[in-house]
C-alpha cells in the first residue's frame, strides 16, 4: 500500500481521464495485466477501493498511468484529483498476460472501451522484448476510442465503431483485419460480450487466447472471494488467480 | 504503554484486536501488508465439513457506507484445511481460530471433532449466523431451540474455546446468547451480517445472484453496538464485538459497551493494515486516559 502523488490528470473527454501518478521513491516492478486497488477519498457514496488496470508504466519517468472511466461518484472523484494530490494504491495485484514462446508469433490485441487500458502496457512490453503485435480497438463511437497515438507507438492500430464515426463500422470481431488472418496469440479486454465474441473467433481459428476479466471486487487480494469466475477448477478469484485467464479455463458458453 | 493482554474464556490474547472470518483469508494473504504476530487473533475463512463452491457470481454489491456479500461459504472443507492450510498457518505467532459452519448438526459435530485435534488451533467460532446459505447457517442461529441443540452437540466433542457467532437477524439477540451460554458456550461473538438486498433499477434485476445478502461495514455499526451492549448485560461469558469497526475509536466504543475483544472485518478490504493501526490506537487511548490495562475499559460505559 503506497501513497502516490498525482503528476498529471488529463480529461481525455467527458467520460475518461488519464491519471498519471508518481512517487518520491522508485515505483515497484509491474507486469501487464496487473491492476491497482485505488482508494477514493471524499466520496461519501464510495466505500470500497476501485480496481483499475495498469494502463502504462514509464519506469524512466517513474510514472504509473491509470485510465479512468467515469462511471459513478468514485471514479468522478478520481478524475477530479489535482496535481500533487495524494492517491493511495494497493498494487500491483493479480497475474499478467503470458508471453508467447516464439518471437515470430502473430499476435493480436483486441480492446473495447476502457478495456483497452491494460493492452497499451502489454503492447509496450511486447515491443520492448522484440515481439510485434497489431491492435484492433473498438468503441461505440469515436469518443470511446482512446490513446490511439499511444497505441501506434507499439504496433499497427485498426479501429471499429458501432456508428462508423472512426475506422470500420461494426464490432471488433467484424474488422477486415481478422478475415483470412491466422493469429497465434490473441489477448483481449473489454465488455464481456465482446470478449466472448473474440474468444469464439480464437477457438475457430485455433489461436491461443487470454482474456482479462473485470468482475466487481472488494478486497483485491483473495480474501473476500467476491469476484470469482467459474472455471474448470471451480470458482476462482479474478483478483488473485486472474484477472487474466486462458479461455480454455473459463466455463464460458461460446 | 498499557497492558493489552486479555483472556476470552480459555483464550489468551496479546491484545483485543482480531480479524473477522471471511475478511482476512487464512492470514498469509495479508502478510505482505502487516506483521500478523501483532494482532490478537485471526478467524479464518468460514469452513464446512465438506467442500463448498459457494454462490454464483455476482456475490457483492457496494452500498452506502458498506457492502452486501453473498459468498456462500466457499471453502475446500475441513479435511483440506487440516492437511493443506493448517500446516502453513499454525506457526503464525497469534491465535488461529476456525470459523465453523454446517448444514446439519452432524456436520458441525464431525468437523468440530477433527478440529479439536489441531494443537495450534485454540478455539473455534461456531457460525450459526451465515445468511447466505440455503440450509443450516443462519437457520440454527435464529431460534433458541436450534441454537441450543447445535451448541450442546458441539460442546460434547469440542474441548477448547467454543465461541458462538450470533445472527443479528432475530427479534431478541439476548435470548439466543443466553440459550447458547446455557449449553456451555465459552463466549459469543456478534454481529454477523444483516440480511439485505440491492437492486439494479435499469435492469429491473437484483444485483446479487442470490437476491439477498449480508450487509457489513460502518452502515451496521450502530446496530452492532446496541446488540453488544444488550448481550453483554445479559450473559456472564465474554462477548466479542464486531460490525463496522473501521478504526480504534470504533473498537473502543464496542469495548465500552461491554465487549472483551473485537473483530475487524470489512475494513480490511479498504485498508489491509487497519488491524495493527487499531492495536496502536487502543494503546494510545489507554495511555491518554491513564488506564494501565485494557480490561479497565470493558463495559466502562457511563449510562
Amino acid at each position: 500500500m503506497l501513497d502516490l502523488i498525482v503528476k498529471k490528470n488529463e480529461a481525455l473527454n467527458n467520460q475518461y481521464s488519464l491519471l498519471i501518478l508518481t512517487s518520491s521513491e522508485k515505483l515497484p516492478a509491474m507486469l501487464p495485466g496487473q491492476f491497482a486497488e485505488v482508494r477514493v477519498d471524499n466520496s461519501p457514496t464510495t466505500f470500497l477501493r476501485r480496481p483499475i488496470s495498469i494502463n502504462y508504466v514509464d519506469y524512466e519517468a517513474n510514472e504509473l498511468w491509470l485510465l479512468v472511466q467515469i462511471v459513478g461518484d468514485g471514479t468522478r472523484k478520481l478524475s477530479e484529483l489535482k496535481v500533487d494530490d495524494i492517491c493511495n494504491l494497493v498494487f500491483p495485484l493479480g497475474n499478467s498476460f503470458t508471453l508467447p514462446e516464439n518471437k515470430d508469433a502473430k499476435i493480436l490485441l483486441v480492446g473495447g472501451g476502457v478495456g483497452i487500458a491494460p493492452l497499451l502496457f502489454w503492447g509496450s512490453y511486447l515491443k520492448e522484448r522484440g515481439y510485434s503485435c497489431n491492435f484492433v480497438l473498438g468503441g461505440r463511437s469515436k469518443d470511446n476510442l482512446l490513446q490511439l497515438c499511444e497505441f501506434e507507438r507499439f504496433g499497427n492500430v485498426f479501429t471499429t465503431t458501432e456508428d462508423g464515426s472512426h475506422g470500420e463500422r461494426g464490432f471488433v470481431t467484424q474488422h477486415s483485419h481478422l478475415k483470412g488472418s491466422n493469429f497465434d496469440y490473441i489477448y483481449t479486454c473489454g465488455p464481456t460480450p465482446m470478449m466472448k465474441a473474440v474468444a469464439a473467433y480464437a477457438l475457430q481459428t485455433k489461436a491461443n487466447c487470454e482474456v482479462s476479466l473485470e468482475n466487481t471486487m472488494a478486497c483485491g487480494i483473495g480474501a473476500c472471494l467476491c469476484c470469482v469466475t467459474d472455471t474448470t477448477e471451480g470458482h476462482l478469484c479474478v483478483c488473485t488467480e486472474g484477472p487474466v485467464f486462458n479461455i480454455t479455463k473459463l466455463k464460458w458458453q461460446i | 504503554m498499557a497492558n493489552l493482554n486479555i483472556n476470552i474464556g480459555k483464550l489468551q490474547l496479546k491484545n483485543p484486536v482480531m480479524t473477522a472470518s471471511g475478511t482476512f483469508g487464512y492470514g498469509p494473504e495479508f502478510s505482505d501488508f502487516l506483521d500478523l504476530s501483532r494482532i490478537g487473533g485471526i478467524f479464518v475463512k468460514g469452513t464446512t465439513l465438506r467442500e463448498r463452491q459457494g454462490n454464483p457470481y455476482p456475490r457483492m454489491a457496494e452500498t452506502a457506507s458498506g457492502m452486501l456479500n453473498a459468498v456462500g461459504l466457499q471453502n475446500k472443507g475441513t479435511e483440506y484445511f487440516i492437511n493443506h492450510i493448517y500446516p502453513n498457518v499454525k506457526d503464525i505467532n497469534t491465535n488461529i481460530l476456525v470459523n465453523l459452519s454446517g448444514s446439519t448438526i452432524e456436520d458441525y459435530v464431525e468437523a468440530a471433532e477433527m478440529l479439536n485435534e489441531l494443537e495450534k488451533v485454540p478455539g473455534i467460532e461456531l457460525n450459526i449466523s451465515c445468511p447466505n446459505v440455503k440450509e443450516g447457517g443462519m437457520a440454527f442461529g435464529t431460534s433458541c431451540l436450534s441454537a441450543s441443540q447445535v451448541v450442546s452437540a458441539v460442546r460434547r466433542v469440542y474441548k477448547k474455546e467454543l465461541m458462538v457467532k450470533l445472527s443479528p437477524n432475530v427479534t431478541d439477540i439476548s435470548e439466543i446468547a443466553l440459550a447458547v451460554e446455557a449449553e456451555g458456550a465459552d463466549s459469543v461473538s456478534l454481529i454477523n451480517t444483516l440480511l439485505g438486498m440491492a437492486i439494479d433499477s435499469e435492469k429491473r434485476k437484483p444485483i446479487l445472484s442470490t437476491v439477498t445478502g449480508g450487509l457489513s461495514g460502518p452502515a451496521v455499526k450502530p446496530i452492532a453496538l446496541r446488540m453488544v451492549w444488550q448481550v453483554a448485560k445479559a450473559v456472564k461469558i465474554p462477548v466479542v464485538g464486531l460490525g463496522g469497526i473501521m478504526n480504534a475509536a470504533d473498537a473502543i466504543e464496542f469495548m465500552l459497551a461491554g465487549a472483551s475483544a473485537i473483530q475487524i472485518g470489512t475494513a480490511n478490504f479498504i485498508d489491509p493494515t487497519v488491524s495493527v493501526k487499531v492495536v496502536d490506537g487502543i494503546n494510545d487511548y489507554l495511555d491518554r486516559h491513564g488506564y494501565k490495562s485494557v480490561t479497565e475499559i470493558i463495559g466502562a460505559l457511563e449510562v
